[in-house]
């Protein structure tokens, strides 16, 4: 019962519900110890918005009771985590990154967090995220920027910029972050943790905070695939709440995380490697990925994705669009922030002016234009016949080949402040990304290996992103297991996480 | 100018959009039950309010009655519809946008007929579409106060928007087609289709052309009539409105308007130019409206008979028009009638009886057919009674009187007050002769040619029987008295 507070923190979320499951420690040591962490190293990393430690002390001596009375324990029981703040959790505050929403305390309970409570979750607090998750970097927010636990002059990518960050910085033994166009896998990918987009559908959006409906999906952010795994069951299945969700029973993932990658055939789409703004290091880590896939058994192939080059643009049209109407509810009429004016209309005006930051009013006036009577054909309805396409070009690959393999991030990473005026080199950050969103495909970023140091730029992890067709997450469990097997980069530990 | 002369020229051309709230036990797309009165802001849940993370889940009762409808109207129902977003900001629509269906409807076409009550002319109004939506809260501006409040239990309850072609071409015409699909909407139970309550909303849409041209004029839309009365009223002082500018040289300007019930007029809210721009486009929380041919022939199989199917029912029993609309117009009116035998009664008697009788008094006693202390056997028996011989249609109305008064069967009352007839001939014959014994005068004048005191004959009779005799049975016995037959 006395494993010394660092050591707790190594653990993954399935050795640490094993070891709660054993008697082996106890849930409020493990609470505490991350509490403590949090404490000492927010100040630097900034990955929190807000954490709990009386309600997760309160709920880890639960879990410790009903350990006590023989009660079964849910899988996660006693694991320590954090939620990205656009996950509604009652009693709660919970902002979405935004000012426009300061102060709102849910009344109700999110599809997520109450499943995760039910597994026996313990949660920690909220993470940072980029403003209403529109962002690469984490950088959009009227809050601090998260720091990348790797150096900590450079950014944790985005959105879910404070989910990667407080798993790579052991703040918290998983998280779950949303991704709308790469904003688990991005993140996940600049952290050097895992984190997996499901097929759209497979989670339930109710309770997620509205980005881009046709596209948001959330995830799991974790130390290795096994963990992503046993978290992606906690949250997947059918919820009669949300529409969308898929009624499809949920496979043993964990299980396929022992199928091995042999005879998998794996997809490379080769056209993608000549992209203008590749890191010659990326590519290099990439191939040698590739190497490591076939000496676990793996197959290549070459695969066409004919319309890769329009994909963000179709993206950044719909996601606007959508996202301007989902952010019309923000009035200051029912809840959050109020600024008064004069009548209504100086009402309406003076809240969303002072509520919502620069990158969200830029989408939300790109939207609200691409919507209009005039330009709706031209700009929406083109959009998704190109989305259309999209998703026809991954549907032939995945006739030749069982996952597509490709980079996460164009980039290692970058420093804090280098882009933010640049919103199109931003906007390029989801080049590998966007295509499974678009195509509502499940897509996984793993450790793919780190950038040498030099003098310009610091030792920086890099990720390999799997993406498999439609409910074939197990496929992605398969081959990121395998690879990850056959590689250390995942076990190394952030500097971050010794604050 | 009045309307009449303004007729003469122009030819008004009338399309109307009427919306209907459905009687569901909960909201278009929330489990948040609704009803109407209840306290501000108490039918409310994390989605009516429009909280972040909430998304619609849609209500299968609300689509089963929209398909209703669509059947009742001919429309014809597509399997894969779509909702959509129409947005604009105002404080009683809580996400900032209405889930509506825009370009991929649930239903198009269909249509019905319309009676004129006061012609009997016919008209068939055919429908472009009929689609699903949500309500929006309610804004509440209390007088003299600073500040607005709003009332979010109407948000999210679901309405169905039917739009009409442009064949009406008067305001009665529209009268007489809300009417119609008021009608229908109640018989088909989906709704109590109430305009004082909200529940039936109109928006018309109103243009003129010049008669004997095909040409389409320009429209204008007058928003929001909320009863009959102002509805036809708005009409007619919109196509005044249009014949002034068209008369004195001008152009309608397509706009949209509201009407002034105190100084009826309608006045210009705004022009197309200002018009908002909703910015359609697919509702993504929502996967296509599947409607399976299946469930629509289950739904068409438990139809109720439709008010068309009934009047025309009615017309064969030998009723009259008027009477078959006046009976069909109100379902629980129309059961009445139905649950009087007819098999035994002639038809046309017993809706006189039903139609004047009932509800003249009904109605003095500001009472509805569904508390009538008159049951339709009661009707039925009066009938038969008066058919019979037994009693005589004087005597009748002091029946049905003390029947509706206490509630008790005709031939109750008949025999507890000795109301039977008096047929007997001999018996009849033998009072006709005392009432000539005593009257000579009249007697005289009567042979000398004055047949007026026929009538004074029948009185002396009829008081003699206390009211009993038959009526008719008198009238051949006097004629042969006085020798006049």
């Amino acid at each position: 019962m006395s494993d010394d507070v660092a050591t707790l923190r190594n653990l993954t979320a399935c050795e640490i519900a094993g070891k709660v499951a054993r008697g082996e420690c106890t849930a409020r040591a493990l609470a505490h110890a991350y509490l403590s962490f949090i404490e000492q190293s927010e100040p630097k990393l900034h990955a929190y918005l807000r954490w709990l430690p009386d309600s997760a002390l309160s709920q880890a001596d639960a879990i410790d009771r009903a350990r006590d009375a023989g009660a079964p324990l849910g899988p996660l029981a006693g694991v320590p985590m954090a939620l990205k703040d656009i996950f509604v959790t009652r009693g709660v505050e919970t902002t979405c990154g935004s000012r426009v929403l300061s102060g709102w305390v849910p009344p109700y309970q999110g599809t997520h967090a109450a499943r995760l409570e039910q597994a026996g979750a313990v949660l920690l607090g909220k993470l940072a995220m980029d403003e209403f998750a529109m962002g690469s970097s984490n950088e959009n927010t009227p809050f601090e920027a998260v720091r990348n636990p790797w150096a900590l002059d450079h950014v944790p990518g985005g959105s879910s910029g404070g989910s990667a960050a407080a798993v790579a910085a052991r703040s918290c033994a998983f998280s779950l972050g949303t991704d709308t166009g790469g904003s688990i896998r991005q993140p996940a990918s600049l952290c050097n943790v895992v984190g997996i987009k499901p097929t759209y559908g497979r989670v339930s959006r109710y309770g997620m905070i509205a980005f881009a409906s046709s596209l948001d999906q959330a995830g799991p952010i974790c130390q290795d695939v096994r963990d992503a795994a046993r978290v992606l069951a906690v949250i997947a299945g059918h919820d009669p709440l949300d529409a969308t969700s898929l009624d499809v029973p949920v496979p043993d993932y964990e299980a396929a995380c022992a199928r091995g990658c042999k005879g998998v055939r794996v997809g490379v789409h080769r056209a993608a490697m000549d992209l203008d703004g590749l890191d010659p290091e990326v590519r290099a880590a990439f191939e040698r990925s590739l190497e490591l896939l076939r000496d676990c058994g793996a197959s290549l192939c070459d695969v066409e994705l004919p319309h890769f080059s329009h994909a963000v643009a179709t993206y950044y049209v719909l996601c606007t669009a959508e996202a301007s109407s989902n952010l019309a509810r923000y009035d200051g009429v029912r809840y959050g922030l109020r600024v008064q004016g004069g009548n209504l209309l100086d009402m309406y005006e003076n809240t969303r002016a002072q509520g919502f930051g620069a990158e969200v009013k830029r989408r939300i006036m790109l939207g609200t234009f691409v919507l209009r009577k005039d330009s709706y054909q031209a700009y929406y309805g083109r959009a998704q016949r190109v989305r259309t396409l999209v998703a026809r070009d991954y549907e032939a690959a995945f006739a030749r080949c069982d996952v597509i393999a490709s980079p996460t991030s164009p980039v290692p990473g970058f420093r804090v402040g280098e882009r933010v005026d640049d919103p199109l080199a931003m906007y390029l950050s989801d080049v590998f990304t966007i295509g499974a969103n678009l195509a509502g495909l499940p897509a996984m970023s793993l450790p793919g290996g780190f950038s040498r140091a030099t003098h310009t730029r610091p030792r920086l992890p890099i990720g390999l992103q799997l993406c498999a067709p439609r409910l074939a997450e197990e496929t992605l469990f398969a081959v990121g297991r395998s690879y990850e097997a056959a590689t250390t980069w995942g076990q190394d530990i952030a500097p971050g996480a010794r604050i | 100018m009045t309307v009449a002369n303004v007729l003469e020229r122009w030819e008004p051309v009338i399309g109307l959009e009427v919306h209907c709230q459905l009687k569901t036990a909960s909201k278009m797309f929330t489990a948040c039950g609704f009803t109407f009165g209840a306290d501000p802001n108490t039918l409310t849940d994390p989605y009516t309010l429009g909280l972040p993370g909430t998304l619609p889940v849609p209500n299968r009762t609300a689509v089963m009655f929209a398909i209703r409808l669509a059947l009742a109207v001919n429309a014809q129902i597509h399997t894969h519809s779509r909702f959509a977003r129409k947005h604009y900001f105002y404080p009683d629509l809580p996400k900032g946008y209405q889930i509506s269906q825009s370009d991929a409807p649930y239903a198009t076409g269909g249509g019905l007929e319309v009676v004129l009550p006061r012609t009997g002319e016919r008209t068939f109004v055919r429908l472009v579409r009929v689609h699903l939506e949500e309500d929006a809260g309610k804004n509440l501006h209390l007088l003299g106060d600073e500040v607005s409040l709003v009332d979010f239990n109407r948000a999210g309850v679901p309405l169905i928007e039917i739009v009409s072609e442009p064949d009406i071409r008067s305001a009665e015409q529209a009268g007489a087609y809300v009417r119609e699909l008021r009608t229908l909407i109640r018989y088909l139970g989906i709704s109590d289709a109430n305009m004082e309550e909200g529940t039936l909303r109109c928006d018309a849409n109103v243009s003129l052309r010049a008669r004997g041209t095909e040409v389409l004029g320009t429209r204008c839309e007058i928003k929001n009539l909320n009863s009959f009365k102002f509805l036809e009223q708005a009409i007619l002082a919109e196509i005044r409105r249009q014949a002034d500018i068209l008369g004195s040289g001008g152009n309608i300007v397509q706009s949209t308007l509201s009407y002034d019930t105190a100084k009826d007029v309608t006045r210009v809210m705004r022009s197309k130019e200002e018009a908002a721009d909703y910015r359609y486009f697919p509702e993504p929380d929502l996967p296509p409206l599947v409607i399976e041919t299946e469930w629509i022939d289950a739904i068409r199989d438990e139809l109720p008979e439709l008010p068309a199917a009934r009047r025309q029912r009615y017309r064969e029993l030998g009723l009259s028009s008027y009477d078959a609309g006046v009976l069909t117009a109100d379902q629980e009116l129309a059961e009445f009638f139905d649950a009087i035998d007819v098999e035994d009664v002639h038809a046309k008697k017993a809706c006189n009886w039903l139609t004047v009788e009932l509800l003249g008094r009904l109605h003095a006693d500001e009472r509805t057919i569904r508390d009538s202390p008159v049951k339709p056997p009661h009707v039925a028996e009066i009938v038969m009674l008066i058919e019979q011989g037994k009693i005589s249609g004087r005597n009748a109305k002091d029946v049905f009187d003390a029947c509706y008064r206490e509630g008790l069967a005709p031939r109750e009352i008949v025999e507890r007050e000795g109301y039977t007839q008096v047929s007997d001939t001999s018996v009849l014959e033998s009072v006709i002769a005392d009432v000539l014994r005593e009257h000579p005068v009249q007697f005289a004048q009567y042979r000398a040619g004055k047949h007026a005191l026929k009538g004074f004959f029948v009185g002396h009779v009829m008081k003699r029987t206390n009211g009993q005799a038959n009526a008719q049975l008198v009238q051949q016995l006097l004629d042969t008295a006085l020798g006049t037959s």
